[in-house]
């Protein structure tokens, strides 16, 4: 693979100047309760780029009461799904207009490439805000077959105040996931974005401001999980607390719940998604797809022919600055993520996996990782049942269909899978098998608004995306009265 | 040719009926007190009318609407398009025939068949309808000033209240596009069964006049979103607004071929869309006559699937424990809203016998207050009636309920001498069996009936061969409760009247048709369902 790690920003393109480094309270930004700061780094290089302030538990507590007055008083889950609606269309809007900017502060923030921020994450950012938008006016209760003489309903109503904990990996994505649906439902939040990148969520508060969303409807408190998250989730009048990230941090936010208010929670958490690659597989295809899997089963007749194939493609694999267009992989996000990917990796080699490709360091500087693909991989070893979440792949033999099925459920995860092969009862079978929420077949990561998206077993529960994304910020409420002299029953 | 001869007996005029989009704002105290203190008495139905306003807008688009381009009809021939207030020229509107219909129908195939539109994702296709929605509200005046002179609408009527309605309901159905359900339903042995929901193909759609561009909107919204093109044919009496929209609708990137707006009659295009074997579904909105032989036609030609939404001879109940104010002016809004041009107007109201006289006493009132006169000033509540024709008509129907016996308690006559206006007329003590209490009249003479128990209002109220809509005024919950279930229509308004949103479907009972437009219902009538089933073998679970 060639390295261009340390080039600064690529192509002239110039560094976005951070405007918002402040918590965004009650429609406000304003310093933390105790004046402290946290600094955020460029993985590019580990250099501060902003100090931000580190919202503590006093900071979610005037966020939930800005949240609570909006919801319990304030005008926006009283104003008709149209009305949100319209509010909603014009913060999409705004998000379009300001998508360069937007995009570099990721790529400055999350050392994402800035050409994909630009024509994938931004867009995603925008596109379902619309759809939430039009889905704002669609929430229908039920009439309900009842069995004695009474008419009976069901309403949806908006939750309540919800606390959105999201990750550093899709930050700007993973806000409007959690943010747009909840608006669309009617309700108030605060939002937590990772500490490694808090930028982007700032930004999109102050544009949600300015898209006239009421003050206090959503509320970004910058700053730590064991502090500022810890809050959010054990807060008595949190009603609801949405998270993605890892699977140990999910059951702290459980049972933070469990213990305070049994706030609804919907967790989005870690995976080891497998991808199945069957001897009749488009082998280009195949290669193309597991870049994304992290447990790669290819089948026997095959296996050789594509390991060849994917060692050679892993050389015109382009490490490097991520402001570079022709770049395919930027620095790992910050150097607790680097240290541990290169431990796994080392693990892997110890547990008697072979390297293939890559397997360390990339440059001087920054948090740069080699694309590192390892074969003769056993179930039992680390690398295949932990997350790493960095760029190493595992290769792994199967014979047949029924092995591939119970190789691939063998796993606490069940967040997704891919599937390659031409067969129509193969991918039938296979799709119904496999125990994760979402499955991909000849195809990888095609993330829509329409789909839903989330996780069997211990990758969580509740779904984002879709018109399912509504249910976690709704309850139901039923209602019966009595009828009488009905024509029909 | 036999269809056609059936469609020129009685297609003779597509009169139609249908009410209008309105905020719940119309309804608020403020408006209806506001402007009926406000107006001096000297402008109130007495008055003559006066030289009519010049309409701020010019007509621009005459022509038929195929394939993303404006062209004169193959005839060469035009009809001309009428001023209510006067019955004088406004334009001369190019009369679009069978081959017209044919050629625009050959533009919707290709554009169906070939793309772009059905191939587009639901999201690229609701972009193209909220951008739409966007220039509807740039153009929101001029828009509605066409619909009131075209129509004899109130201007602010238009410009409140239709016209933001139809931008409203666009991005209602944009919405809708990208969030198109078929279900994956469960199969007794091992097979994998989805249902795909798809667009029908080329939809051919006809209008009424009453309210031009919403039932523009409650058509062609729902169709497009689905993927589907379209014909549609406006009402002769009204072609003008729904040119100049469908032109916006290009601008906003409508692709060609997507939309196609042929102006012309009911027996020639009208019948020509609904016999057409290349049509694969149509929607008709208007008189129940008209209604019997669009089916006709359908049953005759390729079995279209047709969607129906026809007069109806709606009841108001109003019981002694209502509130009497209340009832009295939602009632009046409910009849003489739109000139009483609405297929969903409350033209008969029952009266509990305790407080029946009250009741007459203020609608009389009421009515007296109703200010007449030139959509175009600002305060006037109810302008022309569409034409001649229907002008002639009411007037009949007005001397059959004097003749039969009816009380005519106020109105009764035309206002002035040019144009179609009509007096806010009411008649009490009117019998089930009177003309007047039977047959949809479309204009604007309320009947007000007496009675005394629910079970006998019910029966009463049911007595119809129309099920479009209802309304029940008490603050009784168990009555409420009763009435909702036992009147068999389409909409049951308790304690209001006309609220008409985006999400609440609309259609009728019985004689009153078939089909409901607006909310998830109405995509139902522009989606094909296609089961789609494949072995399983040896899945994890059924």
């Amino acid at each position: 693979m060639a390295s261009e790690a340390n080039s600064s920003a690529g192509d002239g393109l110039k560094l976005p100047e951070i405007k918002f480094t402040k918590l965004f309270i009650d429609g406000c930004f304003v310093d933390a309760v105790s004046g402290k700061t946290f600094e955020s780094r460029d993985p590019r290089n580990g250099e501060v780029i902003a100090n931000i302030a580190a919202g503590d538990k006093e900071d979610v507590d005037l966020a939930v009461k800005a949240a609570r007055e909006a919801f319990d008083h304030g005008k926006w889950p009283r104003m008709s799904g149209s009305e949100r609606g319209r509010i909603m269309m014009k913060y999409a809007d705004l998000i379009e207009q300001h998508a360069e900017e937007l995009a570099a502060l990721e790529c400055l923030d999350a050392g994402k490439l800035f050409s994909v921020n630009k024509t994938k994450d931004v867009p995603v950012a925008w596109n379902v805000v619309r759809y939430y938008a039009g889905a704002a006016d669609k929430i229908h209760g039920e009439t309900l077959k009842l069995s004695g003489e009474f008419q009976g309903y069901t309403l949806r109503e908006p939750i309540g105040v919800v606390g959105h904990i999201i990750p550093w990996n899709f930050p700007i994505i993973m806000f409007f996931f959690k943010v747009a649906p909840a608006l669309a439902a009617g309700c108030t939040m605060l939002v937590k974005p990772a500490e490694q990148t808090p930028l982007t969520a700032l930004y999109c508060a102050h544009l949600a401001k300015q898209a006239g969303l009421p003050d206090g409807v959503l509320n970004v408190v910058t700053g730590f999980g064991a502090t500022a998250g810890a809050a959010i989730a054990s807060h008595m009048d949190v009603d609801k607390v949405s998270f993605t990230g890892s699977t140990e941090v999910g059951r702290l936010v459980m049972e933070a719940a469990a213990r305070s208010n049994l706030k609804s929670v919907s967790l989005e958490l870690g995976g080891k998604s497998p991808v199945i690659i069957c001897d009749d597989a488009d082998i280009d295809m195949a290669g193309e797809i597991c870049v994304a899997g992290s447990r790669v089963y290819v089948q026997e007749g095959i296996y050789d022919e594509f390991v060849r194939k994917i060692a050679e493609s892993c050389k015109s694999w382009i490490v490097g600055d991520p402001f570079c267009p022709h770049v395919h992989q930027g620095p790992q996000v910050d150097r607790k993520q680097f240290e541990k990917v290169l431990r796994y990796i080392d693990h892997g080699k110890r547990e008697g996996a072979t390297i293939l490709t890559g397997g360390k360091a990339c440059g001087e500087t920054g948090f740069y990782v080699e694309p590192t693909i390892f074969t003769d991989v056993k179930e039992n070893m680390l690398i295949a049942q932990d997350e790493i979440f960095g760029p190493v792949m595992s290769l792994m033999k199967f014979k047949t269909i029924e092995e591939a099925i119970e190789r691939a459920n063998d796993t606490r995860y069940g967040l997704a899978a891919g599937i390659v092969t031409k067969d129509i009862n193969r991918a039938n079978r296979l799709s119904r098998s496999i125990r994760a929420g979402i499955i991909w077949i000849n195809c990888y990561l095609e993330f829509e608004n329409d789909c839903p998206f989330g996780g069997y077993k211990m990758s969580g529960f509740g779904r984002d995306n879709g018109m399912h994304a509504l249910e976690k910020y709704l309850q139901v409420k039923s209602v019966v009265i009595p009828i009488y002299g009905s024509p029909w029953r | 040719m036999a269809a056609r001869r059936l469609a020129c007996s009685l297609l003779s005029r597509s009169r139609a009926a249908c009410s209008p989009s309105l905020s719940r704002s119309v309804f608020g105290g403020d408006r209806i007190h506001g402007s009926a203190s406000g107006v001096p008495r000297g402008l109130t139905t007495a008055t003559a009318i006066e030289e009519p306003i010049q309409p701020p807008v010019q007509v621009n688009h005459t022509q038929l609407l195929i394939n993303g381009q404006f062209v004169d009809s193959a005839s060469g021939r035009t009809f001309p398009t009428l001023d209510p207030r006067t019955g004088e020229l406004i334009a001369h509107v190019a009369e679009g025939d069978v081959e017209d219909v044919n050629r625009a129908v050959i533009a919707a195939r290709k554009a169906f068949d070939g793309g772009p539109w059905p191939k587009m994702t639901g999201y690229q296709r609701s972009c193209i309808l909220y951008r739409f929605a966007d220039l509807i509200e740039k153009h929101n005046d001029e828009i509605a000033a066409l619909e009131t002179w075209d129509n004899g609408k109130p201007y602010e009527q238009a410009a409140k209240a239709e016209i933001p309605t139809l931008a409203r309901l666009m991005r209602y159905y944009a919405g809708w596009a990208d969030k198109i359900h078929g279900l994956i339903v469960p199969a007794d042995s091992p097979h994998h069964v989805q249902v795909l929901h798809e667009p029908i193909g080329v939809a051919g759609q006809i209008i009424p006049w009453n309210f031009p561009l919403l039932m523009f909107a409650w058509k062609v919204g729902p169709a497009l979103a689905c993927g589907n093109t379209i014909v549609l044919k406006t009402a002769e009496q009204t072609p003008l607004s729904a040119l100049l929209v469908s032109k916006l609708f290009h601008e906003a990137g409508l692709p060609d071929g997507v939309l196609n707006v042929i102006s012309g009659f009911g027996p020639t295009a009208g019948a020509a869309l609904a016999s057409h074997m290349d049509v694969d579904k149509l929607a008709f909105t208007g008189s129940t006559d008209t209604g019997k032989i669009v089916l006709e036609l359908a049953a005759r030609s390729n079995l279209k699937p047709v969607t129906l939404e026809l007069g109806g001879k709606s009841p108001i109940i109003v019981m002694d424990d209502a509130d009497i104010d209340q009832a009295v002016e939602v009632a009046h809004f409910a009849l003489f809203f739109n000139q009483g041009q609405c297929c969903c107007a409350g033209s008969r109201t029952f009266v509990h016998e305790r407080v029946y006289d009250e009741f007459v006493e203020k609608s009389k009132a009421r009515a007296l207050k109703r200010v007449v006169g030139d959509p175009f000033r600002k305060g006037v509540e109810q302008g022309p009636q569409i034409d001649e024709e229907q002008f002639s008509k009411i007037l009949h129907y007005i001397k059959s309920g004097v003749d039969s016996g009816a009380t005519l308690v106020t109105g009764g006559d035309r206002i002035g001498s040019k144009g179609y206006y009509i007096q806010p007329t009411i008649f009490s003590d009117v019998e089930d069996e009177m003309k007047i209490a039977k047959e949809e009249i479309f204009g604007p003479v309320q009947s007000i009936l007496k009675f005394k128990d629910v079970n006998e209002v019910i029966q009463r109220a049911n007595t119809t061969r129309y099920g479009l809509a209802a309304g029940v005024f008490t603050h009784n919950l168990n009555a409420a409760n009763t009435f909702m279930r036992a009147l068999r229509a389409g909409t049951v308004w308790i304690n209001c009247y006309d609220v008409f949103d985006a999400a609440i479907p609309f259609g009728g009972y019985k004689m009153s048709g078939n089909g409901r437009e607006k909310g998830i219902d109405s995509l139902k009538n522009y989606l094909q369902v296609k089961a789609v089933v494949t072995p399983l073998k040896n899945p994890a679970w059924l």
